[in-house]
């Protein structure tokens, strides 16, 4: 557990929603959801999550910090949107579930071997470096994210895609020498930098 | 009819070389035909679409789109930014209507864009391209340009998520959205009535990091467009595209079915349809050839 | 006012009756064998011209008794509509032609038809007489209000801004009710966000300063006698005193008592000081004033709160409530947010099973409760552990789990018991009727000693109005929600339904309303609802009566009492006409002037019946006109065909079915008989309450005779109908025709 997520632990003194509130996106809305279920009845991956969102929503009033940030659930979610459009209370609900997705990666207690934590993760790594994404680059740190070994079976198995991309000029093999970039590259690291620095002054507090 | 004029973003999936690049080929074909002047916003960055937001956070993530649409303003002043990308486009749009929203956010993000000698104003519309040619154009203009009617070929129009949600286009209903069906009838081609799937989600980015859970949706969406007795799919997103597109040998190995049914874009068929050649409408980027679309086009 | 009987028929040619028709067939049929001195045709008789006909021939023939052949009688009465006569409507239209087809092989049948609708028309004009009001009453346009809460005082307030002087008479020492009690109320106005004042002061004061209202505090009636138009109340005040007073009207508004909390020790009710009611925690509200509330056992600031709704109700346990009492989820919400108004870190939880919030604003104030951070969630609690501070124990029933929450205080939100007073002899069960009777033979029965009664009418029947679900007055709430079974007594608010304040003030106007209009008909000797504006009443041939006392215990309403020789005495005010009496008296002495055994007898009697090698049967239709008669004229506006066969009787409930009726129609010959009354039982919808159902229980014991006849039970049968039923009544019909097929005609026959 990380100082952060100590000093979180401490400071809340159980009172979760609140933290939620502060700190997670869109987490004012967690307590205008009535119960209805419609979220969790609409989501295409609905069957995959462990809490679906209704569930997440009820364990947050309830304080289950844990089991709330630890638990895989919200990482099932694709951002397909049904949820939003049918919630009657009208909750952003794509965006409260990457919220508690992200704060949880902010405090180091997220399901460290989830697949789409670790491709987003990577994602946001690929395009923050250059302001643009890589795609091959992209596609080899995906194969190779759980490890040398499988990394070589994945990309064997995706070697027919792979070659179809090719072929029909969908990907270029060049990109592993560099890839698209944004001009201004220092203006744009610069600012996402204050980005993270406004955002940690309020979240981390 | 005078040139209309836009300011562009076409994401990192149509940049050149790029998964979707076929596409942007057929939007560029379609824009010339229709008269459309498309300005590329100069120096744009990634939107991080809907998957970045474990590293990204919430400012970081709107000050990406927030760059964008800065830079539109400066570059391309006065203009509507236009996307082909529905996750570009929803991303901006969010952005757009986040930060109108809330005053606070609004000053941070400007802070940070300070850093990149940016400012943004925040005035102007964030549009897909399939909400320009409906609007600023009509089914009927777009239907005057048609010189080779796609007859004979049944599409299942695929809208998929995020071109539908939550924004949607105006007029159009959540649950059955009818334009890409009016879209294909434009062109001569005849749309598969009540197509089961057309909003149903093909998994998104989790075809990468989730392959099975995505591929099960997948099937879903091809067979439903089988049922309905489609030749081919069309679609307005680059990530449905792929997905839907690609991984047909895959799912036919997982389920025992035999599905190998073409993918393509929307402005695909349209620089079909208005007598472009195979080439210039993307055709040879398809990895599942567009046999029918191939033959009119060869006519 | 039995003068020279002159009848006029009316035969109109209009709607394509002169087209399906013979009209000069219809004239004999109406002079020769209708006896119809006066016989007319006319294309349009609806039309002004054709009005004017006949209201010639009344002023310059002396016509006295008009017979309208042409559409049902419940079209166009404003059309047909004349003074000083009795009117008589053959149903030419709805009844004939529009149910038969327009083929050249029906042509007979249906003039048979229509033949027989004119004989039976002129045989119901010949046997009636035109009623004229009793001269009994009187106009009184006072109006009893008992019970002075804010439905009570709404209600007068109402009455006396129409210009009817008002009497409250209440039983606590304050006007104001269970709402005066309450800090704050549910909202009644956009955004619907924040509770509002409770308004009782304003109310009060409003009242005391209008002179057309007259407040009786401490106050009880201890007898109310009479009628509607003559209600003669006794007001007693606890210190002793009693007046009596007159009434035209009157409203009952007696609220409610919360619901015994004592009766839930599980939630340590009365063990633990800081387990509260709504109630108590008003008044704690009200002690704090905008500042915080404090527990009752130390008076610390409460910091956590939790609110277990559904308290001893939605629930079938003995000594529970069944009913949901409406505005707790609401009232909770309000409660709630009394604490987080005040201190926003108060923690605030509302557990629940369903959150009910009625009323246009009922969603806005949830919302706004969330908004404000109460937590709500959905579980069950099964007990409050005593301690220091009391510990819930309950299953979250979203998260499956159980949970023990330990909290300042615990707010019980119990439900609503109406006060209305005792259930009437009919409602105790058959051995506590005995075990009463046998008590204090000869003597007047004391019933339920342990429920007072709020009223104390001097019926027969009982006295308080007669309950439905739950002890709750009964109102015929699918048609007229404020009557009771009590004509010229209309309960408003928690009395007879569970409701909140903003509710019952409604309530409490359009009781008001009846209350007027029923003093307003009662003066002028006519019934106010469903038969508005008929003038008849009850009489009966004394000679004639043997006691048997079964009118009087079938009225529905109460409406007759005894003398001491055990004779009816009809208060006719109370009477709602719809002659269940009359079906109820076996040796038929009871009668209405203008309905009585021989206006439907003679009817029968008046149909032509073939003999049996004619082989056309003849099927009767006894139907009621509230629901039964409607749907038959709307399955004729469908234009669904029945049997060309079937003769229709309206009668006013199925409850005035005489059985001799029903013999008149076999000794004449009839092959079938169809009874079609309102649906009976717990969700009644006979619109006189239990005539339905005293049909079909005298119907039952009609198979017995049948069979002592040698006839098949199959040729009597009765059916419940709805309005709606318009599909189904042509069915029925039908298959009566096609059951008479298999079984043959009547013997009877001649």
């Amino acid at each position: 557990m990380s100082d952060m997520n100590t000093g979180m632990v401490e400071k809340y003194r159980n009172n979760f929603l609140k933290e939620v509130e502060a700190n997670v996106e869109e987490g004012e809305w967690v307590k205008m959801c009535m119960q209805c279920g419609v979220c969790s009845g609409s989501c295409p991956l609905g069957p995959h999550w462990d809490h679906p969102p209704q569930e997440l929503f009820m364990m947050i009033r309830a304080g289950k910090r844990d089991e709330v940030l630890e638990s895989t659930s919200m990482w099932m979610c694709t951002s397909c949107y049904n949820c939003i459009v049918r919630c009657p209370r009208e909750l952003p609900i794509t965006h409260i579930m990457h919220g508690l997705a992200h704060y949880a990666t902010r405090l180091g207690i997220e399901p460290k071997n989830q697949p789409t934590r670790k491709f987003s993760q990577l994602f946001w790594d690929n395009l923050a470096k250059n302001g643009r994404v890589n795609e091959l680059k992209l596609g080899i740190s995906l194969y190779f994210m759980n490890g040398f070994v499988e990394g070589i079976k994945t990309a064997l198995g995706m070697a027919g895609i792979g070659m179809g991309m090719v072929k029909t000029k969908r990907m270029n093999p060049m990109e592993i020498l560099g890839g698209h970039t944004v001009k201004d590259k220092k203006g744009f690291q610069a600012m996402i930098k204050k980005a993270q620095e406004l955002e940690a002054a309020r979240v981390d507090n | 009819m005078a040139t209309k004029e836009y300011s562009f973003y076409p994401g990192c999936s149509s940049q050149e070389g790029a998964s979707s690049s076929n596409y942007l080929k057929s939007v560029q074909t379609m824009c010339d035909v229709l008269d459309i002047k498309l300005n590329t916003i100069p120096d744009w960055n990634c939107c991080s679409a809907s998957i970045g937001y474990c590293g990204g956070g919430e400012l970081p993530r709107l000050a990406l789109s927030a760059r964008n649409i800065a830079l539109s303003e400066q570059h391309n002043a006065g203009q509507d930014i236009v996307a082909t990308c529905a996750a570009c486009w929803l991303a901006t749009k969010e952005t757009q209507e986040r930060l109108e929203t809330d005053p606070d956010l609004m000053a941070e993000t400007n802070q940070a864009l300070s850093e990149a000698g940016l400012t943004l104003k925040n005035e102007n519309k964030i549009r897909h391209m399939v909400e320009v040619l409906i609007e600023d154009f009509g089914y009927d203009e777009l239907g005057k340009h048609v010189t080779k009617p796609l007859e004979g070929v049944k599409i299942a129009g695929y809208v998929g998520c995020q071109t539908n949600r939550p924004f949607g286009i105006e007029g159009e209903s959540f649950e059955n959205p009818k334009y890409l069906d009016k879209f294909i009838e434009t062109m001569g081609a005849e749309p598969v009535e009540n197509y089961d799937k057309k909003v149903s989600c093909c998994g998104g980015a989790l075809a990468f990091s989730e392959p099975e859970k995505s591929q099960a949706l997948i099937k879903d969406i091809i067979e439903a467009a089988y049922d309905g007795g489609a030749d081919m799919i069309v679609t307005p997103c680059p990530v449905c595209q792929m997905n839907v597109e690609v991984y047909q040998d895959k799912i036919n190995a997982t389920y025992g079915t035999k599905f190998n049914i073409p993918v393509t874009y929307y402005s695909t068929l349209m620089s079909v349809a208005y007598g472009k050649s195979g080439k210039e409408a993307g055709l040879d980027g398809q990895i599942i050839p567009a046999k029918k679309l191939e033959e009119i086009a060869g006519k | 006012m039995a003068d020279e009987m002159k009848i006029g028929a009316y035969i109109c040619n209009g709607c394509g009756l002169g087209d399906r028709l013979d009209a000069g067939q219809l004239e004999t049929t109406a002079t020769r064998d209708g006896k119809a001195q006066i016989c007319q045709q006319h294309d349009f008789l609806c039309s002004e011209a054709g009005v004017k006909m006949i209201q010639d021939d009344i002023d310059n023939e002396g016509v006295n008794r008009v017979v309208i052949a042409a559409c049902s009688r419940r079209a166009k009465t404003d059309a047909f509509n004349f003074d000083n006569v009795s009117i008589h409507r053959a149903n030419l239209r709805e009844g004939v032609i529009w149910v038969r087809p327009d083929t050249d092989d029906m042509q007979e049948t249906t003039q048979e038809m229509a033949d027989d609708y004119i004989r039976m028309a002129c045989a119901e004009a010949k046997y009636s007489k035109i009623p004229e009001k009793s001269g009994e009453q009187g106009i009184n346009k006072n109006i009893l209000i008992v019970g002075g809460g804010v439905a009570g005082m709404k209600a007068a307030l109402e009455a006396s801004k129409a210009g009817y002087p008002c009497t409250i008479v209440e039983k606590s020492g304050a006007l104001g009710g269970a709402t005066a009690q309450l800090y704050k109320k549910i909202p009644t106005k956009a955004p619907y966000t924040d509770p509002e004042d409770n308004g009782v002061d304003e109310m009060i004061a409003a009242v005391e300063a209008d002179s057309n209202i007259t407040v009786h505090l401490n106050s009880t009636t201890t007898k109310i006698a009479g009628a509607p138009g003559r209600f003669a109340a006794d007001i007693s005040a606890e210190s002793g005193s009693t007046k009596t007073k007159d009434f035209g009207a009157i409203v009952q508004a007696s609220g409610f008592t919360p619901y015994d909390a004592n009766k839930l020790p599980e939630f340590a009710y009365g063990k633990n000081k800081d387990v509260v009611t709504q109630m108590e925690l008003e008044a704690l509200a009200k002690e704090a004033n905008g500042g915080a509330i404090k527990r009752p056992s130390d008076g610390k600031e409460v910091s956590s709160v939790l609110f277990i709704q559904c308290a001893g109700q939605r629930s079938k346990k003995e000594g529970h409530l069944e009913h949901c009492s409406g505005y707790c989820c609401s009232a909770s919400i309000k409660q709630a947010m009394y604490f987080k108004d005040q201190n926003p870190a108060i923690d605030t939880t509302v557990l629940y099973t369903d959150m009910r919030t009625p009323g246009a604003g009922g969603e806005n104030f949830y919302r706004s409760g969330q908004q404000k951070g109460v937590i709500f969630t959905k579980g069950i609690a099964s007990e409050v552990v005593d301690g220091a501070s009391p510990t819930v124990k309950f299953k979250d029933l979203i998260l499956d789990e159980d949970i023990d929450l330990e909290v300042d205080m615990v707010v019980l939100a119990t439900g609503m018991v109406p006060n209305s007073g005792q259930p009437t002899r009919s409602e105790l069960t058959d051995q506590e009727n005995e075990d009463k009777e046998s008590e204090k033979a000869g003597e007047e029965v004391e019933i339920r000693v342990d429920v007072e009664s709020i009223l104390n009418l001097d019926y027969r029947q009982g006295k308080d109005v007669p309950h439905m679900a739950n002890g709750f007055a009964d109102s015929h709430f699918i048609c007229f929600p404020y009557e009771t079974q009590r004509t010229g007594i209309y309960t408003a608010g928690p009395t007879r339904r569970p409701m909140d304040s903003y509710q019952a003030m409604e309530d409490a106007v359009g009781a008001a309303m009846r209350a007027i209009s029923e003093a307003e008909n009662a003066g002028l000797g006519r019934a106010a609802h469903p038969r508005v504006g008929d003038l008849s009443f009850p009489t009966f041939r004394k000679e004639g009566c043997t006691q048997c006392k079964r009118c009087t215990v079938e009225c529905p309403f109460g409406a007759i009492n005894e003398d001491e020789k055990g004779y009816p005495i009809y208060n006719e005010s109370r009477c709602r006409r719809c002659g269940t009496c009359m079906g109820a008296c076996p040796v038929r002495v009871i009668s209405f002037e203008n309905y009585s055994v021989d206006t439907v007898g003679q009817q029968i009697k008046a149909v032509d019946i073939p003999d049996e090698f004619d082989e056309k049967p003849r099927f009767l239709v006894l139907a009621c006109e509230n629901d039964a008669y409607p749907a038959l004229d709307m399955a004729a506006q469908n234009r669904l065909e029945y049997s060309a066969f079937t003769r229709i009787v309206p009668v006013r409930c199925l409850g005035s079915t005489s059985l001799s009726w029903i013999t008149d129609s076999l000794n004449s010959g009839f092959d079938g008989i169809i009874l079609m009354g309102c649906p009976s039982g717990d969700n009644y919808q006979c619109h006189f309450v239990k005539g339905s159902l005293m049909a079909q229980e005298r119907m039952s014991k009609v198979g017995d005779t049948l069979e002592s006849l040698n006839l098949e039970k199959e040729r009597v049968q009765t059916f419940e109908i709805s309005i709606t039923d318009i599909h189904r009544v042509p069915q029925i019909i039908n298959e009566m025709a096609e059951t008479i097929e298999q079984i043959g005609m009547s013997p009877f026959k001649f």
